[in-house]
């Protein structure tokens, strides 16, 4: 069937809204110098240079990795035998965590942070475990979702039925049977949670500060100071969220497959 | 016995997650309810800070900015993601995959990074700012990235990848049959939209719209990451408020907040019945 013209326009638009900011990024973070001239004058990748020589951005990179990587951790360990308890032996709270979501969702991060403050500022406790905390509630809606999704597809409540009909502990049947079904399908909600968590600014910024520096701070930092820089970053930062989907996407498909 | 163990490791997978929700996700809240009922310094019970939201125009203007912002890039891109992905859903399950995917993964690329972006082509030497200079097109000279005119760009940015990954469902559910069975009864494409597709789809978009209105009403790292705190928006009065060295006031930015989420809730509200319609509608 051949498609009237203007659905190609209207993707178009779209497609291009979305794509010219990411190029002209790309573009400005190998140029060595572009102010007057339409195009750049010429092309260097000094700049990544000059980034990954720069200890205070490897600094803050591991920083970030700590932070996403840990609070993602904490969600996994936390988080997955909590929502499988409850799809398989208290359904009724099903509801509440649901409930639970939509108060995420009415607390974006701004609100949060200011509850937090006021919350824990003068507590003495690290403002960073605060924060990690407040990614643990942030990341809560995506995790939920691909956890009750896994346990669906693999039909857990037989599994766990058959394990315990077999003489397993309800613990070793979690560990042994479950988690190795389930594993693929979290491990691509870890990564979303990951990903959304390496680009958090909000509640690292209210609650922490600027002595604490992620990535997002570093670049924030630098947007006054070298925009070629703070253009490389940000084409690093998009190089990571592509391969984290790609992994992800690529994990779906494997998982779909078998069935 | 074993009763009783499975009882003891329900309750060992449960507990740690209910705790820490309730650190990180109610204490916040009722800390940030009560501390706006309070006067600056936190001294008593009262409702001056509301009060005073209610009577300083500063903080109209700044509710008034954030819903007008807010407003109108959900409206520009719910515009263009109805028309956008209805294309779409036309062509081959490969493009569709790989478009939904390009989506998924600039709606991800939000923030401080995507404000940058826009400095880049946009900005004072901008590669857009540069080449209507240079053909002497005055275009940008009424616009200005680091105003309205700029951050509404922004949101829209941030809000079509979104509106594009919620629309999507909506259009499988309208069933190649019914468009058939329209055609056969001799209605065009045009008409079966308007009488039949239309009605069925609006509740959905009407929903995916007040999503879109929240998301952008909580949005701050974009607009902080422009201008600062000098521009007049909800959230960013609530981060200056709360954690500005000199004019911090707290309690008043806990009432803004505390509104702010007021907001939230009756677009998300509003969201849930228009939901529900739909499902009564087809059930």
């Amino acid at each position: 069937m051949k498609k009237p013209f203007y659905h190609y326009i209207t993707i178009g638009i779209v497609l291009l809204y979305l794509l010219i900011p990411l190029l002209g990024t790309f573009q400005y973070s190998f140029a060595t110098s572009w102010h007057k001239t339409i195009l750049p004058e010429g092309f260097t990748i000094k700049w990544y240079v000059e980034l990954f020589g720069d200890l205070r951005f490897l600094k803050s990179l591991g920083r970030s990795l700590v932070m996403s990587l840990g609070a993602t951790i904490l969600t996994l360990v936390i988080m997955v035998p909590a929502i499988f308890s409850i799809v398989l032996y208290a359904p009724k709270l099903e509801k509440m965590i649901q409930s639970l979501i939509v108060m995420t969702y009415a607390m974006p991060g701004i609100i949060l942070a200011v509850g937090l403050i006021r919350a824990y500022s003068t507590s003495g406790i690290s403002m960073v475990l605060i924060t990690i905390g407040a990614y643990f509630v942030g990341i809560l809606p995506y995790m939920y979702q691909g956890t009750r999704n896994s346990l669906r597809n693999i039909n857990a409540e037989s599994l766990m039925e058959a394990a315990e009909i077999l003489g397993a502990s309800r613990y070793t049947a979690f560990q042994k049977v479950i988690v190795p079904n389930i594993i693929s399908g979290i491990l691509v909600s870890s990564l979303l949670s990951f990903s959304i968590l390496f680009g958090e600014f909000v509640l690292i910024n209210l609650l922490v500060g600027g002595h604490f520096e992620t990535v997002q701070i570093y670049l924030f930092q630098k947007l006054s100071q070298s925009g070629h820089i703070a253009s490389a970053i940000v084409v690093c930062y998009f190089l990571l969220i592509s391969i984290l989907s790609a992994i992800m996407i690529k994990m779906t498909r494997k998982k779909k497959e078998p069935v | 016995m074993i009763l009783k163990r499975m009882n003891g490791m329900f309750l060992i997978s449960i507990i740690p997650f209910f705790i820490l929700v309730l650190l990180f996700l109610f204490v916040p809240l009722f800390f940030m309810l009560y501390s706006s009922f309070q006067g600056d310094g936190g001294s008593g019970f009262t409702f001056k800070q509301y009060l005073e939201i209610f009577q300083n125009t500063y903080y109209h203007q700044a509710f008034k900015n954030s819903i007008i912002i807010s407003f109108f890039s959900s409206l520009i891109a719910i515009g263009l993601a109805v028309f956008a992905t209805y294309s779409i859903t036309l062509f081959s399950k490969k493009i569709q995959d790989r478009i939904l995917v390009f989506a998924n993964l600039t709606a991800n690329f939000a923030g401080i990074p995507l404000a940058f972006a826009f400095i880049v082509i946009l900005g004072n030497s901008g590669l857009f700012t540069l080449l209507f200079k240079h053909f002497g097109w005055d275009l940008l000279n009424s616009f200005n990235l680091y105003s309205w005119s700029g951050l509404v760009l922004i949101y829209i940015y941030f809000q079509l990848p979104l509106a594009v990954m919620l629309i999507y469902p909506v259009y499988q559910g309208i069933q190649a049959q019914w468009k058939e069975s329209a055609a056969l009864l001799g209605a065009s494409p045009l008409q079966f939209w308007l009488r039949i597709g239309g009605p069925i789809i609006l509740p959905s978009i009407a929903g995916t719209f007040s999503i879109l209105f929240a998301n952008a009403m909580g949005a701050y790292a974009s607009a902080f990451a422009l201008t600062g705190s000098t521009y007049n928006l909800v959230t960013i009065r609530i981060g200056a408020l709360t954690t500005g060295d000199i004019f911090a006031r707290p309690e008043l930015g806990s009432a803004i907040a505390t509104l702010l989420g007021v907001t939230l809730v009756v677009a998300l509200l509003i969201n849930e019945w228009l939901t529900r319609r739909i499902r009564r509608d087809l059930s």
